[in-house]
């Protein structure tokens, strides 16, 4: 795939379709891929495409978008819902963007690999459904399917919802079960409210307010943020200020409830492992149930549940005088 | 649980310039009583209500807030108030996840010619605050006992 890819890339650049392709590199390590700008077709040499390139590139088309002619981004099949929401709010112009819609059968998480006990590991390739992997203690094995990202296991399908050109072996083919993807919000609703205290405040007492879940997330873009400090003289320097300190998680979760695509993107980049997706999930999860099934980025033209209602819409009372477990 | 009898809530009522600041102006005219716990701040319309007032209110030592704004299709710009019927569920159904007591948010429908319901809201509202006590959780939510 990551030639086939590297190939047609090429023959865009060498053609003049395009004049800017944003794609991933190596990173420091062989499982450390980052996002990277390719100005010309010599630049695609380093270009990589295998079970670690998680990142969403959809939100690096706001800043590194040719100030003219088109720019080529890879979308993985997630990617783009999280493309259509930017094409949403007018963040980007589709006229500007070439978009290649990739495959993807899903992308392997390193820690849950060293999390089996396999350790200095140098090389992994992918065999059929099953990952072999090349340690200095000798070649191992292991399933896929167990050391997929967090994100993977709730996958939406192989379906790319827009792009120019596929480069895809499997678009037709359904997630395994997204029908597990509630289980855990339910699992914490089912708790009593003493419970679930415990567990929030175990989790978000471990952040260290990097920032990464909101740089990373692509529905937070403002170009100012109420996080940002501009009296610091650093820039995105966060808030030392003790409103934010405490609320900072509410607050992020709700700027994006009926934006958020669920693309996981915030847990995969939290250093601190906070499942910060599964205060998402509760938006959307709410948002299905009172207001009608909504995915955001779906397609580029509908409208978000927050920015809509309908006369007969609950009443919050509904939820302050529900029965306290 | 021991029953502080220092503790006074502070509660913190948003309301709508039309229709509840109105009722809470005939409230007084009524001479009904509302307990003195309750601040009013007033707010063109309900939906001027961002959710981060809501917390901020929380971080500055309200023990309770609650949102008041003209009835359903009533809203004196027509809309407002279903804007900000959706916002405040989703926001107080969050809060009910993080495992903050509910009692402590509410929003309430109160129009200008209602002073009664305003009072009787307001005294509701504040005995339930009593009831839950002071607002220590939301400021304890990122500090691991």
């Amino acid at each position: 795939m990551q030639e086939v890819i590297k190939k047609r890339v090429k023959e865009l650049f060498d053609n003049n379709t395009i004049v800017r392709a944003i794609g991933w590199e190596n990173g420091e390590f062989f499982y450390d891929h980052t996002p990277a700008v390719f100005d010309s077709a010599a630049d695609m040499d380093v270009f990589v495409y295998d079970n670690f390139c998680a990142s969403n590139l959809s939100k690096y088309l706001i800043n590194h978008c040719a100030p003219e002619g088109k720019t080529l981004v890879l979308l993985k099949p997630c990617d783009t819902y999280s493309f259509n929401q930017l094409l949403t709010e007018h963040r980007i112009n589709k006229d500007n963007i070439y978009i290649i819609g990739i495959g993807c059968d899903g992308m392997v998480d390193i820690d849950k690999i060293r999390a089996l006990g396999i350790k200095g590991i140098t090389k992994i390739t992918q065999n059929g459904d099953e990952l072999v992997i090349d340690t200095m203690y000798g070649e191992k094995k292991c399933k896929k399917a167990d050391v997929l990202l967090e994100k993977c296991l709730s996958c939406k399908g192989k379906k790319h919802m827009i792009y120019d050109e596929l480069i895809s072996e499997n678009e037709d083919e359904m997630p395994q079960d997204a029908s597990k993807r509630f289980d855990l919000v339910n699992e914490l609703e089912n708790m009593t409210s003493e419970e679930r205290f415990a567990f929030w405040q175990n989790e978000l007492s471990k952040c260290i307010r990097c920032n990464a879940c909101r740089n990373i997330c692509p529905a937070c873009s403002c170009r100012k943020c109420v996080f940002d400090n501009s009296a610091s003289g650093v820039a995105s320097k966060a808030n030392a200020d003790s409103f934010e300190e405490k609320m900072f998680h509410i607050i992020r979760a709700f700027h994006v409830a009926g934006r958020c695509t669920d693309c996981g993107e915030c847990t995969r980049v939290c250093p601190q492992g906070i499942p910060l997706h599964l205060l998402n999930r509760k938006f959307i999860k709410d948002i299905n149930t009172l207001y009608g099934e909504y995915q955001a980025g779906e397609t580029a033209d509908q409208r978000g549940p927050l920015t809509d209602y309908t006369q007969q819409d609950v009443e919050p009372t509904f939820i302050s005088d529900k029965e306290v477990k | 649980m021991q029953v502080n009898s220092e503790f006074k809530p502070k509660i913190v009522a948003f309301c709508c310039n039309w229709c509840s600041y109105a009722g809470a102006d005939l409230a007084g005219s009524s001479r009904l009583s509302y307990p003195a716990d309750v601040k009013i701040i007033k707010v063109p319309c309900s939906c001027r209500v961002n959710p981060l007032f809501v917390l901020r209110a929380f971080e500055k030592g309200a023990d309770g807030v609650i949102i008041c704004g003209c009835h359903p299709g009533d809203c004196h710009y027509s809309t407002g108030n279903y804007y900000a019927r959706r916002r405040m569920t989703l926001l107080f159904s969050m809060l009910d996840y993080l495992g903050i007591e509910k009692g402590r948010t509410r929003v309430e429908w109160v129009s200008a010619a209602e002073g009664v319901k305003f009072s009787t809201v307001m005294n509701n509202f504040v005995s339930k605050i009593y009831q839950l006590g002071e607002n220590v959780k939301l400021g304890d939510l990122r500090c691991r006992k």
